[in-house]
């Protein structure tokens, strides 16, 4: 089981944690455990927590962990867990160029869990939160059995990316434009036009005016849509609708407050990895590092900023966007002047010495998520100098190509694959479609397709635990689609968007 | 010590085994196994076994890369990362997943979804194998086998006793006399042995299909066998008019044309067996391929008093697997069965085409023997 640092070890991170602080890095405590291969492969298996509820898919991540680490495909480097306290993890075979590296970076982590908007709402005490959903599902194994509790989680995993990745940061209620139309709904059903106000009560009785009102009411219940606007949560409207026996409402909230708390990280993956990266090699090169360890510390560095020309590397290209970004406030590369300077020789030389880099990454450090980084820094010199492109599939030579290197599509290709943290967005638009409880869900095309049998795999879970027919629309090569699941049948009707 | 996680992991073992067993028969027809065999374990597709969410079909999303290259040129297989992370397959319709399975293992499976009786060993606990067992500790022994610890442990022991041991200074050198070896004892394992002889026509007739068939269905028997003993061996002969014996990839891979003397295999592997097979340490198992055509009534009629003299009365069992041909006649298997259907140690299995391969094993392993 893990075990707390050595001496040396402990030594280490205190130095560590030193020049940390000395930077300025701002960090809740940090607790390091030292732990073995095996062991280190649970923990990432368990997406970085010591304890969850039981699942094969823990059990499917590490075999695939376990096997990339035997055949040296893989090595996890570090892991650490957004909590109060910090938790992280040291391999016990490292050397201690390695372990220095690994707690710098951690330091990095922390300080950025620590201050970033995104983080404000998560559970600190997730750890041992994590700890009692493991005892309730545990509990209601041996309550309900484990085939059926098993089952269960199967199918409310499959709809565990169908939260609103935003919602910590948008106060949905009170609705103010809901109080809006109820407050308009309240005028009065005044009846036929009355001249002389004593002919009122003639012309309008108020028996009347009682069976008129009646009718509106009616009318006004006929058509509300039930949600009244589209509900981005789709687990919180299964979890308030849909016809759930208790056990199976507590693990789908589990399952919801799980997704809830990693979605923050999944938004800050090129800024928190980037700001790491940043920070352990500032103080690795700056400070730490000892004569003998360069070419140690080289290797490593350079194995976790190596590319692939089909994938981004957020190491790579976090850390590359903050040194960016710390250059141009220290040579004063921004604001109106700048911009509106087109003498290419002038910008190349271009030094105001405001040294106003560290303060500014800090600055942003706080109040940006991937999105936001991406669109205001990503400049097009930096692209050009990043070599970045973009890559689509041709069926024609059915290979992938470069398609792209011009910087508009770049960054515009870019911030589509981060919106709704590369998910495609899903909403419930009608709870009581066609009038007979079915399920509706609208997918919001945004120039991609979802993938065909997937999307079919998951309305059949949905429908399950909706009990009535489930369908979405979505769009295929162009054309209006609904997927229909009834509990038997898969059916797909073409209709006009 | 045991790990948490290797409760969830023994889980997703179980599922994997599911889905393997519900779709077994589909894996038992196709070929594709065979090529994905490494030595002990066979890397099998397993659909389904990814929890399936609203997502993006990868070819629809492209992406952003980073590197050299011009506009239009193609990315190495390979340099894609599909999007979320995980092992997805490639294009519609196939999301599965690779997972190594440990050929014990799918022998296992077969037997437990075809009902498969355990072979009931005829030759018991003859062979012998030697296995080393390490038992204690020596004051001699070859530098290989030096235990450290215990070495360094006499060290600080008589560094303690003399008084030269220094806690501030905590160096230890063991000299000669503490040095500490591993002492071993070989331990006699029995064992039981087995070979399977496969004989088959490679004459004109045999296309290939029907050796693709012979393949497969030889794979599968190979398994369980091997899962049955603990050494297994094979042989491999192939036939037209004469017989020769082969390498194993020979005997998949080799056509012939010319005329079939059915004969000509059986005196080689009654030749093979009264050579290196002694009956009373072997489990023997000849199986036979051919599409049914043999050269003349006069060779089968030799064919059978063969196995009735020869062969029969030493084998745990003989088999013979009739694959159906265009040109084949098919009679030889009805003249196995008038003669020596009743024996209790022959199979008998005609195979029509792949669909029927997963019958067949079970024509062959049904028996138990």
């Amino acid at each position: 089981m893990p075990k707390s640092l050595t001496p040396p070890l402990a030594k280490l991170n205190q130095e560590i944690e030193g020049h940390a602080r000395e930077f300025g890095l701002d960090f809740f405590e940090t607790i390091f455990e030292v732990v073995s291969y095996d062991e280190l492969n649970m923990v990432a298996a368990y997406g970085g927590f010591p304890t969850r509820y039981p699942h094969w898919r823990w059990g499917m991540e590490y075999e695939q962990l376990s096997k990339g680490y035997e055949y040296g495909l893989s090595k996890i480097y570090e892991l650490v867990i957004n909590n109060d306290p910090c938790y992280a993890y040291l391999l016990e075979s490292n050397s201690d160029v390695d372990q220095k590296l690994v707690m710098a970076h951690v330091y990095g982590h922390c300080d950025f869990f620590k201050n970033n908007f995104s983080f404000r709402h998560t559970n600190r005490r997730m750890i041992d939160d994590m700890a009692n959903h493991a005892t309730r599902v545990r509990r209601w194994i041996d309550k309900i059995g484990v085939e059926k509790v098993e089952d269960f989680i199967d199918r409310a995993l499959s709809l565990e990316n169908l939260i609103d990745q935003h919602a910590p940061h948008i106060r949905r209620n009170p609705d103010p434009q809901r109080a809006e139309d109820e407050l308009k709904s309240n005028e009065r059903v005044e009846g036929f036009k009355v001249n002389r106000e004593y002919m009122r009560g003639f012309i309008n009785p108020s028996e009347f005016l009682d069976s008129q009102r009646k009718k509106v009411e009616e009318e006004k219940a006929k058509t509300k849509k039930f949600p009244e606007r589209p509900q981005r949560d789709v687990l919180a409207f299964l979890l308030e609708h849909a016809p759930l026996e208790p056990w199976e409402s507590d693990i789908l909230s589990i399952i919801r407050d799980e997704a809830y708390y990693f979605a923050p990280q999944g938004q800050t993956k090129i800024m928190n990895e980037g700001w790491a990266s940043y920070w352990h090699s500032t103080i690795m090169t700056r400070r730490a590092l000892k004569d003998d360890e360069v070419i140690d510390y080289a290797d490593r560095h350079s194995g976790t900023m190596g590319t692939r020309p089909g994938a981004l590397n957020p190491y790579k290209l976090g850390i590359e966007l903050w040194r960016d970004i710390e250059e141009r406030w220290n040579k004063g590369r921004f604001g109106k002047e700048w911009d509106e300077c087109d003498d290419l020789r002038a910008r190349r030389s271009w030094d105001k010495k405001l040294n106003q880099g560290r303060e500014k990454i800090f600055e942003v450090r706080k109040h940006y998520n991937d999105i936001t980084f991406i669109d205001t820094f990503l400049t097009a010199e930096f692209a050009i100098d990043q070599k970045l492109f973009v890559y689509g599939f041709n069926d024609k030579r059915n290979s992938w190509e470069i398609l792209d290197r011009e910087f508009r599509k770049v960054k515009n290709k870019l911030l589509q694959q981060l919106t709704n943290f590369g998910q495609p967005i899903i909403e419930v638009v009608d709870g009581n479609h066609d009038n007979r409880g079915e399920l509706l869900m609208a997918h919001k095309h945004d120039g991609q397709d979802l993938k065909g049998d997937y999307a079919r795999e998951t309305l059949r879970n949905v429908q399950s635990l909706w009990r009535r027919p489930a369908c979405i629309i979505t769009r295929y090569d162009n054309k209006g689609v609904l997927l229909r699941f009834d509990g038997q049948n898969h059916t797909e009707k073409k209709i006009d968007l | 010590m045991s790990l948490r996680i290797h409760q969830d992991h023994s889980r997703f073992k179980q599922i994997v085994r599911g889905k393997i067993k519900s779709n077994l028969r589909k894996y038992v027809q196709k070929g594709e196994m065979i090529g994905k065999k490494g030595k002990d374990t066979i890397s099998i597709p397993i659909p389904f076994i990814d929890i399936p969410h609203f997502k993006y079909g990868h070819k629809e999303q492209g992406g952003v890369g980073q590197g050299d290259g011009e506009v239009g040129q193609q990315l190495s297989p390979g340099a894609v990362q599909p999007g979320d992370g995980h092992q997805a397959g490639q294009g519609e319709g196939d999301h599965s997943l690779e997972v190594d399975v440990t050929l014990d293992e799918l022998a296992q499976i077969l037997g437990e979804e075809l009902r498969l009786p355990n072979i009931e060993r005829r030759q018991n606990e003859k062979i012998v194998t030697q296995k080393i067992k390490y038992t204690g500790v020596n004051t001699t022994g070859p530098e290989s086998l030096r235990h450290f610890k215990r070495t360094y442990k006499q060290a600080l022991r008589r560094q303690i006793a003399m008084g030269t041991y220094d806690p501030a200074r905590p160096v230890i050198i063991p000299t000669r006399e503490d040095r500490r070896y591993r002492s071993y004892k070989l331990q006699e394992l029995p064992e039981t042995n087995a070979v399977i002889i496969y004989m088959m026509d490679v004459s004109g007739s045999m296309g290939d299909e029907q050796k693709e068939i012979v393949r497969i269905e030889s794979f599968w028997l190979d398994t369980w066998l091997r899962h049955q003993y603990k050494g297994l061996e094979a042989r491999y002969i192939i036939h037209d008019a004469v017989a020769r014996e082969v390498d194993r990839d020979t005997f998949f891979h080799t056509r012939e044309s010319g005329g079939t003397m059915i004969s000509s295999a059986y005196k080689l592997c009654r030749d093979i067996i009264k050579s290196d097979y002694p009956k009373s340490a072997w489990n023997i198992y000849p199986f036979h391929f051919s599409d049914g055509d043999n050269w003349s009534a006069d060779d089968t009629r030799q064919c059978i008093e063969m196995l009735r003299e020869d062969i029969l009365p030493g084998v745990n069992q003989f088999a013979y697997g009739q694959v159906e041909s265009p040109y084949g006649s098919g009679q030889f298997i009805k003249d196995l069965r008038e003669a020596v259907g009743d024996s209790t140690n022959v199979a008998l299995s005609e195979i029509a085409d792949k669909d029927a391969i997963y019958a067949s094993i079970k024509d062959f392993l049904g028996k138990g023997r």
